[in-house]
């Protein structure tokens, strides 16, 4: 049987999650998912020319909020939850990578 | 109390008449657990003090006698959020969390006063089939306590099952409402998807979770159920219809008379246990004493199910799950030296593995360059088991088959093979793909143990699935059965 | 060698919307840290978005103001990575089917025209803000859930100074259909930048870099410029252009490498599952194309073409919305346009310079800009009056009522005037002579004289017309 996901792979997958795996989780997670994956594979069985993909089996189509703003004040409870806060603040190790450029 | 003997009819003409009170209920199911709850492990978390409190409330204002729900205790499933009560989804996780807002299933258990005694062990996240993904406990079988509820709604099931409890909330993503019932011998409700709002249920897959009732009862799990569904702000996934009082219809003249009914041939193919496609066959034949009729279907795409299924729902719990993070709420790993250390950290530590297998295996078929092969292909295939369940739905009033391929199994035995815990899920998965209303019901047992039949409806379309149940809970036994010794046969 | 240059424009601009696109929390800026969230906004365990009507109604409106076709059936998608101030670890975005598609907009580099082509437009949740100290960053989320529009331009921008203009033209139509403040200086509009450049003729891009801290239309010209040439730089000098990402600093006006980009990010994208497509009505789109204010281009062309203004008088009233608004109340009100326009680029402009106040915020209105030129008109009051008329005006007051309470109220009246130059005629018969021996000047000392026994109040054309025919008689 041909190998359809290998180790390196499985660490970028990891990565991408932010995961770690050491040695031995990286061969267990390897050859469990690379089964998983084979399974999967057997779609391509399947001839879904022309077929649309569905994404949600709601009825519901162009349901939207009015603009309204409420404030639900939660602010010193949602606080209280974070593992550090200050000063109304949350507070996390210094993010190095200034790549702020996400949005 | 002895809740074997009772259901919610019964129960509410004793509250009504005073011969019990709701605080003498509610300190009796906490006794039930005490009792039991050693053995069975159904719960994380008990909600001793809010709930004497709110049945000390009912009391004191008399217990409404137009509403059947008032003073009945309820466990709810650790994945729906309860404010100021621990909600963990049976994660590491989630250990500490309390959250600050109500699921709105749970706030329509509080308003219709049912009394919330406590938070339902489960697989980490809803994922797994046995509850034995839990990151605390290993929950029992009500009927042999060495082996799996089923699950994820395992807590839940095992629940009711063993008599702690008369109803219970469960989740449903992949068949986690129907199996560990079927596992159970009791009666599980996946409604159709958009009944529920899944405002404050923690995501596993977006686009299939479905909260619903387990009971022992079909009209308890109709009466529960009318009073958790409708549209919800929240949730704009939520389907306007109208909610019917699904129970109205349930009484001595419910029949399945001139319903039609089809069997999928796939749902009795190989790896479908002998018992249970006996146990199933034998119930068509019931159906067809009653004056239905029962007629060979195909859902020729139904083996895709589970591979579409996987797919999908793994891709949307890996985003899902993105967000416990670290940094906002929940398990933040000690000695994180850096931003990355919080992140990777954390995750290693809070998450289990079948969680971290179903986020690799969802980061993997979204990543760039598989997305088309895996995540679109899954979808598009989605469709073609939607058009299978359509054909079938435009000209029967339901569907029947069996729930699992093989009643419970022991602690243990296929934990640490995903592929045949996955594999087991095949018969329920097509249901949650399609959104449509399943339930499971006890049809039968194979060396003691429970089996469930599964009904399949047309999308809201609850009513027929409970007559049609209801009629074959009152032409049968199965239900009045419950478990020896305590589980301990 | 002869190089053409390739620059692509990714402009977020913040809407003023009442709440936040999935979120009801209030869009509200300068708040304390956090106090504008809720269980949505931080992405708390079983909560779910519910998409904002107003967004959608607005990336509507920018589809439209910038020529874009609208998409009919949008849905969300999720843009997966991982930052603190991104609390779901997915940004609600929309990939597949943005909100417009399609579009352009005309820009004019020193005079000639050139339509540029917008790729498409999608509406978006902004991030939360992080400020970083020595050990520690602070997260607040106010912003997070803010609805963002991203117009992304087609490759189609050839130089520096057609970005300049593509901004400017950009900025100015979104600021008319009032959906944004667009402003730069308050993160209101932020640009993303990317140029390469290639051989003349050469059918293939060349590798891009992408500018960062462009702070303003002008750094972002100086930015590429500098960029442009730096890349002809290596390329003439036989190397390679990396893919990277360049900081522009602002002292030097140089680019100065950040990082290099390896591969490309996976964000992961797929179709967000708890939000409905939409399914947006051409009743909808007509209803709103009917709302729309007058853009900009239009407006030059009724000043110029109805109103008699100069190109240049409309294009400086057509700088912003509220100008322009101005101007259209002013006129309607039956003051002078040219007059109207003068006073707008000239006092206006001077007293908001002053004050550092835009026009909305101050207590100028139409109705009493139209009274004071309208008294300037009728010779109510001279040019010069105006001047403490207008300071008046500035403080909110009544032009009328202020005129007569200070007593400005100029004299024209010939029958109370025709006295007053009989008797300076009869004290200056030198100025007579001198008249009519075809010294003009004399004109002009009697007029002085004229205003001085009037305290200045007298309507000098008035004083003008009589004096002359005085003269002549
Ligand atoms: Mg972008
Ligand atoms: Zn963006």
């Amino acid at each position: 049987m041909t190998s359809r996901i290998d180790q390196d792979q499985v660490q970028h997958v990891a990565s991408l999650a932010k995961l770690s795996l050491d040695d031995n989780q990286l061969k267990y997670f390897t050859t469990q998912l690379d089964d998983i994956i084979g399974l999967f594979e057997t779609l391509s069985e399947v001839d879904t020319d022309g077929i649309k993909p569905t994404s949600s089996v709601s009825d519901q189509i162009n349901v939207m909020r009015e603009d309204v703003a409420d404030n639900w004040g939660q602010r010193d409870a949602l606080l209280a939850n974070a593992p550090e806060a200050e000063d109304g603040y949350i507070k996390v190790p210094v993010i190095i990578d200034e790549s702020e450029d996400e949005d | 109390m002895n809740y074997f003997d009772k259901d919610l009819t019964s129960l509410h003409e004793d509250l009504v008449n005073k011969k019990i009170s709701a605080t003498d209920l509610t300190k009796a199911t906490f006794d039930n657990i005490d009792t039991t709850d050693a053995d069975v492990a159904a719960f994380l978390n008990l909600n001793k003090d809010a709930a004497l409190k709110k049945a000390a409330e009912l009391d004191e204002k008399g217990i409404d006698a137009d509403n059947i729900l008032a003073g009945i205790p309820v466990a709810i499933k650790d994945n729906i959020v309860t404010k100021c009560l621990t909600t963990t989804a049976a994660s590491k996780m989630l250990e500490n969390f309390k959250p600050i807002y109500d699921a709105t299933a749970t706030k329509k258990v509080n308003e219709s006063g049912m009394i919330n005694v406590g938070k339902t062990n489960m697989d980490e996240f809803a994922m797994g089939g046995s509850t034995e993904n839990s990151a605390f406990k290993t929950t029992k079988n009500a009927w042999d306590y060495t082996r799996v509820p089923g699950g994820s709604s395992g807590g839940s099931a095992a629940a009711v099952a063993s008599g702690q409890v008369v109803a219970a909330l469960g989740s449903d993503t992949g068949g986690s409402i129907r199996q560990p019932a079927s596992f159970n011998g009791v009666v599980g409700m996946k409604p159709t998807y958009g009944r529920v709002s899944r405002w404050g249920l923690i995501a596993f897959g977006s686009s299939l979770d479905e909260i619903g009732p387990i009971t022992r009862t079909v009209k308890d799990n109709a009466l529960i159920l009318s009073a958790i569904a409708g549209h919800d702000d929240h949730d704009l996934t939520t389907s306007t219809n109208e909610v019917p009082d699904f129970a109205a219809g349930l009484n001595a003249d419910t029949n399945v008379k001139g319903m039609k009914i089809g069997l999928p041939k796939e749902f009795l193919g190989e790896g479908v246990d002998k018992d249970v496609q006996d146990a199933i066959l034998a119930a068509a034949d019931k159906y067809r004493e009653l004056g239905a009729t029962v007629d060979e279907v195909s859902l020729p795409h139904n083996k895709y199910g589970v591979a579409a299924y996987y797919i999908i729902s793994s891709s949307e719990a890996s985003s899902n799950l993105q967000r416990f993070d670290g940094i906002r709420y929940g398990y933040r790993a000690d000695d994180t030296k850096s931003l990355e250390d919080v992140y990777v950290k954390s995750r290693s530590e809070g998450f289990g593995d079948e969680v971290k297998r179903r986020i690799m295996l969802g980061t993997f078929s979204l990543s760039a360059g598989f997305y088309d092969a895996y995540f679109k292909k899954a979808a598009q295939v989605r469709t073609l088991i939607i058009n299978d369940f359509q054909k079938v739905l435009k000209d029967y009033d339901f569907i029947m088959g069996p729930v699992a391929p093989t009643p419970a199994y022991k602690i243990g035995e296929d934990v640490d093979d995903p592929m045949t815990m996955y594999m087991n899920d095949i018969l329920t998965i097509p249901v949650n793909l399609a959104g449509l209303p399943g339930m499971s019901i006890p049809a039968g047992f194979s060396n003691g143990l429970p089996i469930g039949m599964q009904l399949i409806g047309r999308p809201f379309d609850e009513t027929t699935l409970y007559k049609a149940a209801y009629t074959f809970e009152q032409a049968t036994d199965f239900h009045k059965q419950t478990p020896n010794a305590g589980g301990k046969n | 060698m002869n190089f053409e240059t390739t620059i692509g424009l990714e402009v977020h601009v913040e809407l003023k919307t009442n709440s936040k696109i999935f979120s009801p929390s209030p869009v509200e800026f300068g708040d304390d840290p956090n106090s504008n969230t809720n269980v949505i906004d931080w992405g708390y365990p079983g909560v779910l978005p519910t998409t904002n009507k107003g967004v959608v109604k607005y990336g509507i409106m920018a589809a439209l103001a910038l020529h874009a076709e609208v998409e009919k059936h949008p849905h969300f998608d999720r843009k997966n990575y991982f930052y603190p101030d991104n609390p779901k670890a997915y940004q609600i975005t929309q990939s597949d089917t943005p909100i417009g598609h399609d579009g352009w907009i005309e820009v004019d580099v020193d005079g000639t025209k050139k339509k540029i082509g917008i790729a498409e437009m999608h509406i978006e949740e902004d991030a939360g803000k992080n400020t970083h100290e020595r050990d520690y960053s602070y997260v607040d989320l106010n912003r997070q859930g803010t609805p963002l529009i991203e117009i992304v331009s087609k490759p189609e921008i050839a130089s520096p100074d057609e970005a300049y203009a593509y901004l400017e033209a950009l900025r100015q139509r979104i600021q008319f259909t009032g959906i944004s403040d667009v402003k730069m200086e308050e993160g209101s509009m932020r640009v993303d930048v990317n140029i390469s450049i290639r051989p003349a003729g050469s059918d293939k891009f060349g590798t891009k870099t992408e500018l960062k801290n462009l702070n303003s239309f002008n750094y972002v010209r100086k930015g590429l410029a500098f960029e442009e040439q730096r890349q002809q730089r290596v390329l003439m000098s036989g190397g390679e252009i990396q893919q990277e990402t360049r900081r522009f600093d602002e002292n030097s006006g140089q680019t100065i490498l950040m990082r290099v980009k390896e591969g490309s990010d996976d964000y992961r994208y797929f179709p967000e599952p708890d939000l409905p497509t939409l399914d947006i009505s051409d009743d909808w789109i007509n209803e709103i194309q009917v709302e729309m204010p007058e853009m900009p281009g239009k407006r030059r062309e009724r000043y110029i073409n109805d109103l008699g203004l100069t190109d240049y008088d409309a294009m400086v009233i057509t700088q912003t919305k509220e100008m322009s608004d101005f101007f259209d109340a002013t006129v309607k009100l039956g003051a002078d346009a040219k007059m109207t326009a003068n006073y707008l680029q000239g006092d206006v402009n001077a007293y908001l310079n002053e004050q550092h106040a835009d026009l909305q915020d101050t207590d100028l209105t139409p109705e009493n800009l139209a009274g004071m030129i309208n008294l300037i008109n009728d010779g109510t009051i001279s040019s010069k009056m105006a001047k403490k008329v207008f300071k008046a005006i500035t403080q909110g007051k009544e032009p009328k009522a202020f005129v007569e309470e200070k007593g400005l109220v100029q004299l024209s009246d010939p029958a109370k005037l025709q006295p007053i130059i009989d008797e300076v005629l009869a004290n200056n018969q030198q100025s007579i002579e001198d008249f009519n021996n075809g010294k003009d000047r004399a004109v002009g000392f009697l007029v002085g004289q004229i205003m001085k026994q009037t305290h200045g109040k007298a309507n000098p054309q008035v004083v003008n017309k009589l004096l002359i025919a005085s003269l002549k008689k």
